[in-house]
Parts: structure tokens; C-alpha cells; sequence
């Protein structure tokens, strides 16, 4: 088992024929994940490595049954592209693209949740359940298959993350690059959970960063739901204020979002906090036992 | 992006947001004349600078004759100007906002940024005007109003009300005069991809007027491309030359005070480098993020930049190389080495996909300034001691 997504998920692509679309899904089909088609408006009927080119995302769905979407249209056409697929039905849509505008994004998960999709995103490495389904850009060879969940706001992070839990000897459940936006979709208050109900998920590694409050409310999340053992990692305790460290939410404003009291409020939860990203695989190995 | 308060009181000025009448001046003759234009007895002189607390600086003066105007604009043009928002190096004034004198009977505070949380815009009123709102709301949160706005509904009368009711307007003119004001900020919020939006002070003259007496605005980076007037506002010299010089290779720069200069790909793990950093005992010169695709000429580019710092001792690469092979971007690196002349020892991790490869293209090459690591904790901890002088084999 995993979450969100698994070998037998149907996936399309939108924005499946420009350079980074093709790459990607070229790469993720290597990796196993079903990509049963894609969308590109003024190209439907043509093949695209080997798969259907649709104009619509509802005429994707229709003819492929596909549930989820991999978006790689540019930033000013992500908002369309993600409403494009909750109108079309889609549950799940994976927004790779980097710098899509607040304003938008506020307004497509607002219509999203209306629609009932989840999305993850923007400007993330995707989703990836080891061995199975990968549905981003990460690079899949480093997720070896295991009982770890993992939750980054970060990309690289994440590559850091599952590679030291690797390394103990550990392996990954699924991988969830949730991306570092002011506006995001499905974060730790949702994915803590799926990971808790997820019988193969042994252990939570959850890595967040400055600014927001989302790992405030994991905190109270995990006191109150969680039972598994949760290992955290707060990038940019040396941060300074004011200053925006590369994501767009990742900006420390006033006294709020810190990395201090992010990691108080989940050591208070009874997280393991780890104070380098170096550590994160040796808390792995103490919370679930050497191997 | 930030802009002035000269230019975000155009923007008001476009939406019907009262502000006093103000005229831009570059030097004391202009400053002199812009209050001959305005008329009136008293001229309020502001430094422009990208900061707040400019008049505790001492950057904002009031001025009661022309002569007056322009002894205190030649005061201010050229000052650099220390608040507690420039750091202690200050910013350079290069421009004064010559303003007509305005008749305070109230200060208030009125604000909008994104609800992370609540994932829409929210308005904050305070009748704590001319303070620090990030103090109002430490030491007083009762005496903020929050109304939050959700933009699938737009600004209602009913967000009108909750904030004139929480603010304690009792008239109902000034009710009038307040709710329009505020949803007036509101649409020029949403239209122009503000990011946040400051008032502080808003002013109640002595008969019964609402007016912006500051403005500031910050706007939303990754709206810009649809917005070229506001665009047009850029004022280079705000920024940090290093940090925009970065930006036009595709690398994201923060100088910090530190000796160990660091080149990451991803900000995350940049920001998580940094710490490993501080927690081995040494000190982040900087935060780099040279992308997602690390390759020779945005390497060099990086140790350029780093090097322009006289502070750092050792530079510390670290790339988790994903996609993008680790043994093409241990090439780059050397390539850049040929490129730039490092005269610091540099660590270099790299992780990810044909690692191995890349070590020992790294060990082959044999130059003595490179030092291969095999994991971040090992590249910290050689960094720091390297920046501390000692040999590092």
C-alpha cells in the first residue's frame, strides 16, 4: 500500500508536448507510472511517445478513465490548466510549474475544493510511491521501496530525506514534494493522516521551512491524530527576517513563522526534531530500530 | 517587488484613494519648487527609500516656509538613512516626496496581505495608528480588526461594517467615508497582484476626512509579466546589487554575515546547508540557490559572486544532483574553477545520480583547492574547518 497514487494509477499530462512535459513523462514512464495520455489544445488526435494527444482534459478523461493530472503548462496558464481538470473530474492534479501567480492559485484551489480534486502544488517535485508510480521530477532511483512516509516542502529536501533513510537501510512509502507557494494544495493536515491510515507507512519524515504556519498546525495535528513516530527537519533556523529564501513563501515576517517555533511546537508534539537535515536518517534508524 | 511611497500613492490616487497632494523631487531647487506648486504653509519633506521607520531616522521633516523646504531637502538628499528596517549600512536617499501639511485629529492603521492560513486577503484596521503593527499585535491583538475577504465574493458592505464597527466609527459620514476607502484598497489589491498593502498612518483630519499619509506596497513577482506599469516602477538601486545580479543568471542570492560561502542547488536545501553549517559551529556567508540545472557557466557565475565577499574563508558546494547528472555537474564545477580564480578552499558534495562517477572525476582532476566530501554532514564539517585554516585532505 501507499498513498494517493499506485501502479495501477491513470495519469495524463497537460502541457504533455512542450520540452519539460515530454521529458518528465518520458522519464516517469520509465519509472513504471501509467501515463495513459495527455492534453494539448490544437493537437488532439496526434501521438505523443506513443500515448493519445487530446485538445481537452475532458475528452482525456473520457477516453483514458484517466483520475490524475501531471500539469507542466506555463505559470500564466496554470490556474486554467487546474480548473481545466476539476471541472473535467480529474481527483488528483500535480502542478510542477514554478511562478504561477497567487492570485490564481487562490482562485484554482478554491475551485478545485469545490470540485472535489486534490492538488499538489505548485512549483514542487510531485509525488512518488517507490517502485510503483512516480508523478513529478524527481529523480526516481533514489526512493528505494519501504515503510517511510514522506512529507517536504522542499525538493531537494526531499531527495536528501528519502537518500539518508535509504541509506539506514530504510526505504519509502510514498514521497510527497508539497512545494513552498503561499497557496498549496494538499499539505501535512491532510497527508499526516493518509499516512497514518496507510498500514504500510511505518514512520513520518515530514521536513518543512520558514514562513506560514503549516507545520504550527501539523504540530496540533499530530498531538491530537498521529501515533506513528514523526521525524521533522525546519529549514532555515539561520534565516534572516524580511529576507525571502528562494520560495516564494519561505520569508520570515515579524516574530511568525520562524524555524524556532515551528520546531518547539513539534518537539511539543512529541516530534523528533532533527537541527541539520544531515541527521534525518539516523532519527529514522532510532524511532523504527537499527536494521 | 517593492515601490515607493510616491508611486503607491499614484496607484491610490487612480482608485479614488484620498491622499495628501505630493510632488516628486530628485534635488532641493525641484523640492523648492514642488511646494510653490502645492502652496499652502506647511510641507511635510520625506525621504524615498524602500524601508520603514524613516521618520525615527530622522527622513521625514515638516517644513513651515519654501526655504525651509529646501535646506531640509538638501539635509535629506544624499543621507543614508539607518532605520530599523535598512540594516546597519543604511540606504542611500536619492529622492524627496514633497507633500502638502495635513490636520491629524486620528491615527489609524490599514492594511492587506494574504491569510496563508485562510488562503484569501485580509484586511487589518487598527486605531493604533503611526505604530509598528507587528508591536500593536504583540502587545495589544485586541486592538487589530481582521476581516478577511474571500475574492469569489468580492468586498461587501458587511467587511465594510465589520471594520468600522471593530474600529469604533461611530459617524455614520466617516462610516461612509472609512468602507469606501477600504474597498477601494481592496480592488486596487487584487487588481494590481499586491502582495501587501500598508497605511500607516491613515489619518482622520480635524474635519472628518480620511487620507493615505504613507503608503507601501509590495507586489506579487510572479504577476509582474501582466502588469508593465507597475513594472515600470522599479527602482534598481533599492535593490542589492549582488542579489540582482544573481537573478539574472537564474541564481537566487542573500549575502549574510558569515565565512563560509555556500553554493546549493534548491532553497530548501541551500537553507538547510546553512544550518548544518551553523550547527557544525561555523558561520553561512550566504544563501545560493543556483536552480535546478547546475551547469558550468552558472557555477562560475556562483563563485563569482560568493568571492566578491572579502569575508569568506571556504566555499562549500552542495548539490543533490536529481535529473541532472552528478558527474556532468563535477565537469561544470572544474570548468568554473578554469573560469574563476578561487583562491579559497572549496568542499564539494555531490549526491544524486552517478555520484561515485563524479567523485572521482573530482579526485582525478587533483586540484589542490578541491576537496571531494561524501555527505552533507562531512562537506559541513570540513567547510568549517577549512574556514578555520586548517588542511583539508
Amino acid at each position: 500500500m501507499s498513498i494517493l497514487v499506485n501502479k495501477d494509477t491513470k495519469v495524463i499530462v497537460q502541457g504533455f508536448t512542450g520540452k519539460e512535459g515530454s521529458f518528465h513523462a518520458e522519464q516517469c514512464m520509465a519509472y513504471g507510472t501509467k501515463i495513459v495520455g495527455g492534453v494539448t489544445p490544437n493537437k488532439g488526435g496526434t501521438e505523443h511517445l506513443g500515448q493519445p494527444v487530446f485538445n481537452t482534459v475532458k475528452d482525456a478523461v473520457a477516453s483514458t478513465g484517466a483520475t490524475v493530472s501531471m500539469i507542466f503548462v506555463p505559470p500564466a496558464f496554470v490556474a486554467d490548466a487546474v480548473m481545466e481538470a476539476a471541472d473535467a473530474g480529474i481527483d488528483l492534479a500535480v502542478i510542477i510549474t514554478e511562478g504561477a501567480p497567487v492570485r490564481d492559485m487562490q482562485a484554482a484551489k478554491a475551485y478545485a475544493i469545490k470540485h472535489n480534486m486534490k492538488t499538489i502544488g505548485p512549483n514542487c517535485p510531485g509525488i512518488i510511491t517507490a517502485d510503483e508510480c512516480k508523478i513529478g521530477i524527481m529523480p526516481g532511483m533514489i526512493f528505494k521501496k519501504g515503510n517511510v512516509g514522506l512529507i517536504s516542502k522542499s525538493g531537494t529536501l526531499t531527495y536528501e530525506g528519502a537518500n539518508q533513510v535509504v541509506k539506514e537501510g530504510f526505504g519509502i512509502s510514498t514521497a510527497v514534494g508539497i512545494g513552498g507557494d503561499p497557496i498549496i494544495g494538499l499539505s501535512y493536515k491532510q497527508l499526516l493522516p493518509m499516512f497514518e491510515a496507510d498500514p504500510d507507512t511505518h514512520a513520518i519524515v515530514m521536513i518543512g521551512e520558514i514562513g506560514g504556519d503549516l507545520e504550527i498546525q501539523a504540530a496540533k495535528l499530530i498531538k491530537e491524530q498521529i501515533t506513528k513516530p514523526v521525524v521533522a527537519f525546519i529549514a532555515g533556523q539561520t534565516a534572516p527576517a524580511g529576507k525571502r529564501m528562494g520560495h516564494a513563501g519561505a520569508i520570515i515576517s515579524g516574530s511568525a513563522g520562524t524555524a524556532k517555533e515551528k520546531m518547539d511546537a513539534l518537539e511539543a508534539a512529541g516530534v523528533r526534531v532533527v537541527v541539520s537535515p544531515a541527521d534525518i536518517g539516523k532519527a529514522i534508524a532510532e524511532v523504527l530500530g537499527k536494521k | 517587488m517593492n515601490i515607493h511611497e510616491y508611486q503607491a500613492k499614484q496607484i491610490f490616487a487612480k482608485y479614488g484613494v484620498p491622499t495628501p497632494r505630493g510632488i516628486i523631487a530628485n534635488t532641493p531647487a525641484q523640492a523648492m519648487t514642488n511646494a510653490q506648486e502645492l502652496g499652502g504653509k506647511i510641507w511635510v519633506v520625506k525621504a524615498q527609500i524602500h524601508a520603514g521607520g524613516r521618520g525615527l531616522g530622522g527622513g521625514v521633516k515638516l517644513a513651515r516656509s519654501i526655504e525651509e523646504v529646501k535646506t531640509l531637502a538638501s539635509e535629506i538628499l544624499g543621507m543614508t538613512l539607518v532605520t530599523h528596517q535598512t540594516g546597519p549600512q543604511g540606504k542611500l536617499v536619492q529622492k524627496v516626496y514633497i507633500e502638502e501639511g495635513a490636520d491629524i485629529a486620528d491615527e489609524l492603521y490599514l492594511g492587506i496581505v494574504l491569510d496563508r492560513a485562510k488562503e484569501m486577503p485580509v484586511i487589518m484596521a487598527s486605531t493604533q495608528g503611526g505604530m509598528e503593527i507587528e508591536k500593536v499585535a504583540h502587545e495589544s491583538p485586541e486592538k487589530i480588526v481582521k476581516v478577511a475577504v474571500d475574492p469569489a465574493i468580492g468586498f461587501q458592505s458587511f467587511h465594510g461594517r465589520e471594520l468600522v464597527f471593530g474600529l469604533g466609527i461611530t459617524d455614520p459620514a466617516e462610516q461612509k467615508k472609512f468602507i469606501s476607502f477600504a474597498s477601494k484598497l481592496y480592488k486596487l489589491y487584487m487588481e494590481n497582484d499586491a502582495e501587501m498593502i500598508e497605511i500607516n498612518p491613515l489619518i482622520k483630519t480635524g474635519s472628518g476626512e480620511f487620507l493615505a499619509l504613507d503608503g507601501k506596497m509590495g507586489f506579487d513577482d510572479s504577476a509582474l509579466g501582466r502588469h508593465p506599469d507597475i513594472e515600470d516602477m522599479r527602482d534598481i538601486s533599492e535593490e542589492d546589487r549582488d542579489e540582482r545580479e544573481a537573478s539574472q543568471y537564474g541564481l537566487s542570492y542573500i549575502s549574510l554575515d558569515g565565512e563560509i560561502g555556500c553554493m546549493v542547488n534548491g532553497a530548501g536545501l541551500a537553507m538547510g546547508t546553512m544550518d548544518t553549517i551553523n550547527y557544525m559551529g561555523g558561520t553561512p556567508a550566504n544563501f545560493l540557490d543556483v536552480g535546478g540545472s547546475a551547469n558550468a557557466q552558472t557555477v562560475a557565475k556562483g563563485f563569482e559572486i560568493i568571492l566578491k565577499n572579502p569575508n569568506v574563508k571556504a566555499i562549500f558546494v552542495n548539490i543533490f544532483g536529481g535529473i541532472v547528472r552528478c558527474d556532468r555537474i563535477a565537469n561544470g564545477i572544474l570548468e568554473a574553477t578554469k573560469l574563476v580564480n578561487v583562491h579559497v578552499p572549496v568542499i564539494v558534495r555531490l549526491d544524486g545520480t552517478n555520484a561515485p562517477e563524479a567523485a572521482e572525476i573530482l579526485r582525478n582532476a587533483n586540484i589542490p583547492n578541491v576537496i571531494a566530501a561524501t555527505d552533507l554532514a562531512d562537506g559541513a564539517a570540513k567547510a568549517v574547518r577549512a574556514a578555520k585554516g586548517e588542511k583539508i585532505i
